[in-house]
């Protein structure tokens, strides 16, 4: 099944089985499914299994990965397939490319996003550039996912948010799916699209529940989605901050502004004609990205917009981002480096006074 | 090896605090007061303890995210560790960066690091800079089993061994990283082995036997004072809690083997060696505890009545010169 998200916002309005249940455990899910649909598909990663690998001692049921993405797949799907690693993030993921060229569809647990460096050599090097510089002879349906964004003072090396690294390679592919309805059909096409995809899943939403349907589903990569419909400004989000967006867009409507709310999902591929068709409508956008501010996603749809848009501005495109700075670890200062809703909204109501 | 009365002293008062600052440390967090994640070492102590106790503030140690016990043992002060996990102003980083965070560069202290191998060059780097000033330090590099999975490892080691550089590997082998089991993501039974692939001599040691990690560090140490090059300990030992503050080790570990464990517990091991040696007794031993015991209490009560870090704090040090980082778009 394919669901067309575009143009309506989702919600219960689907009419089609379903539940809510938390991200999590739509991770898990899709995980299950995907690796009882396809034999090629495997999982690795540190701790993906854990202890549950030492059935001698009667412990079957270890942490199945840091968000316990994969707890109890192991039972299912043995040791093989449901692989602990060693802490080598460049050989694994490396590894995981050799698989992937050789026909089988490895998804790697990274555990967070920052670990991502570890093994940049091997995914920019190998995974990004190998179809090109080898004229197109092989493919890497590698899939990888991690823990991402500021919370709950993880501090400077275990909060960053590496979409625009990642987004800024040729090769590489980038989804931050924005609640469990997303992460399960973002997830499912990832595994199955022949390209590196990295899944970005925000600590914030890992918790949060919302409807998903019972039978599997994709969503098409590299495509956005309205969340809300306004027709005064055009909020964008990706991952986290399209809550963000949705919570300021409600306050904003207390106030009788009318946004409109784009979740990106896909950052590479990015789904310009969302975007376009957004800001043409509400002329004003306000993006929203909780990395720091240099050269971040929201510069790019800055740019994307100045570009192709201009003419339909009424009003400076804005950004709203964190600072030029690692993650701070005291509260104080780990909340006023997150775009809050307050802050969404405040320049929302500046933009359209001015 | 021979040890002064005034270094035994040192050496008991070392383990207690560790041990104190983790238990209490955990306590703490169950209420609340820390503000983030926090990985103790108690059941570690010998470790760090023996091996700093050759170290000076003028030698270089690089941590993990496992760090408090090598803050301690290098002589960093408890209260600022304790109001750095509480996330104030006072502690040792400004509140910035946390337990997995924690650094003070005037002991000799380069930082725990929250990237599992990453302080390991670092340590090599101090020994570097040792044999390029010439001022007969050393660097250590602090290490878990896991860690030995990593590239920078190898790369360390072989770099400390062509450059023939005043460097300690020491690594803690606490038989775990996270839930994983060290024989399942480790492919030498002793991890000492290892130092043979790069010419350096690796030594298995009692990591629950603090007078053995001193016998086994002082060698290395001199050998590396001496300009004779980098040596790998491997120190065989046991984290009492789990991998982090919430962490439930029973899943994936059996109470039986902590049980063996906790039986060659540091603490109790040393007490029972210098009392049998008329080396140290009782009164003395609780007289360290008491005062310890305060210590902890106090930078309890320091770091709950510090100030949080002011917002301009967010803005400081991310360089030495740079004339307008952007803040926060909004
Ligand atoms: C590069 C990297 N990969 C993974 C992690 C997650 N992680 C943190 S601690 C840890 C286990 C480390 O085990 P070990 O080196 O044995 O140290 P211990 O925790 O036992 O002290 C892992 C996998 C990390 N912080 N950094
Ligand atoms: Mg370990």
């Amino acid at each position: 099944m394919t669901l067309d998200l575009r143009p309506d916002p989702l919600g219960p309005g689907f009419d089609v089985p379903g539940s809510e249940i938390r991200y999590r455990e739509a991770f898990n899910r899709t995980l299950g499914d995907e690796l009882r649909r396809d034999p090629d598909v495997f999982v690795m990663g540190e701790d993906v299994a854990g202890g549950a690998g030492r059935e001698h001692l009667g412990i079957i049921d270890s942490w199945g990965g840091a968000f316990a993405a994969t707890k109890g797949l192991i039972q299912e799907f043995g040791a093989e397939r449901v692989r602990d690693t060693p802490i080598s993030e460049a050989g694994f993921v490396g590894a995981a490319i050799g698989a992937a060229l050789t026909g089988t569809r490895p998804v790697v647990d990274l555990m967070y996003f920052d670990f991502i460096t570890v093994a940049w050599d091997q995914l920019l090097s190998n995974a990004a550039k190998n179809r090109y510089m080898f004229g197109g002879q092989g493919k890497i349906p590698i899939t990888l996912f991690a823990r991402s964004g500021v919370a709950a003072g993880y501090s400077a090396q275990h909060s960053q948010n590496f979409y625009s690294m990642v987004a800024h390679i040729p090769g590489l592919k980038c989804v931050a799916p924005s609640d469990a309805y997303t992460c399960r059909g973002l997830l499912a096409a990832a595994i199955r699209d022949d390209d590196p995809v990295i899944v970005c899943n925000h600590k914030k939403l890992i918790n949060m529940s919302s409807f998903v349907p019972d039978e599997s589903y994709t969503i098409e990569l590299g495509k956005g989605r309205y969340l809300r419909r306004g027709s005064d400004v055009t909020l964008v989000g990706m991952s986290y901050t399209t809550e963000v967006c949705r919570l300021a867009a409600e306050r904003l409507a207390e106030q009788g502004i009318n946004a409109e709310v784009v979740d990106m999902l896909s950052l590479s591929p990015i789904d310009e004609d969302i975007v376009l068709e957004s800001v043409t409508k509400t002329n004003r956008i306000v993006i929203v990205d909780e990395d720091t501010p240099r050269c971040n996603m929201a510069s790019d749809i800055a740019a994307l917009v100045a570009d192709k848009a201009f003419d339909s501005l009424d009003a400076p495109v804005k950004r709203v981002t964190g600072p030029h700075t690692p993650v701070p670890y005291s509260k104080p200062l780990e909340d006023a480096f997150i775009p809050s809703p307050e802050d969404v909204v405040a320049t929302t109501v500046a933009l359209l006074g001015a | 090896m021979e040890i002064t009365p005034e270094k035994l002293r040192w050496i008991y008062t070392t383990m207690y605090r560790i041990r104190r600052f983790e238990e209490v440390l955990l306590e703490q967090t169950a209420l609340g007061k820390s503000m983030g994640v926090a990985h103790t070492s108690d059941g570690e102590e010998a470790g760090p303890t023996g091996i700093c106790a050759h170290l000076t503030d003028d030698d270089w140690i690089a941590s993990t995210h496992r760090g408090h016990g090598h803050c301690i043992a290098k002589g960093v002060d408890t209260a600022g560790m304790m109001a750095e996990i509480f996330g104030k102003h006072t502690g040792l980083c400004k509140g910035k960066g946390g337990s997995m965070h924690i650094a003070d560069f005037t002991k000799g202290m380069l930082g725990a690091n929250g990237i599992v191998g990453a302080g390991i060059p670092l340590g090599v780097g101090a020994a570097l800079s040792a044999k390029l000033k010439g001022d007969g330090s050393v660097g250590v590099s602090f290490f878990g089993d896991g860690a030995t999975g990593e590239g920078t490892i190898h790369e360390s080691m072989n770099l400390a061994s062509v450059w023939k550089l005043p460097a300690i590997f020491v690594c803690e082998n606490n038989h775990y990283a996270e839930s994983t089991p060290v024989e399942y993501a480790v492919s030498v039974a002793d991890i000492a082995d290892r130092a043979a692939s790069y010419s350096m001599p690796g030594v298995v040691v009692d990591g629950m036997d603090v007078f053995a990690v001193y016998d086994a560090a002082g060698e290395a140490i001199a050998r590396a004072r001496a300009g004779e090059g980098p040596t790998f300990l491997e120190l065989k030992t046991y984290r009492y809690h789990g991998h982090f503050h919430a962490d439930d080790p029973h899943t994936y570990r059996l109470p039986e083997e902590e049980e063996l464990w906790k039986a060659r517990d540091p603490l109790p091991n040393f007490e029972r060696r210098v009392t049998e040696q008329d080396l140290m007794d009782d009164v003395e031993m609780e007289r360290i505890r008491n005062e310890i015991d305060q210590e902890i209490q106090d930078a309890v009560k320091f770091a709950e009545e510090s100030p949080l870090p002011p917002l301009e704090e967010l803005y400081t040090d991310v360089y030495v010169n740079y004339s307008n980082p952007p803040q926060g778009l909004r």
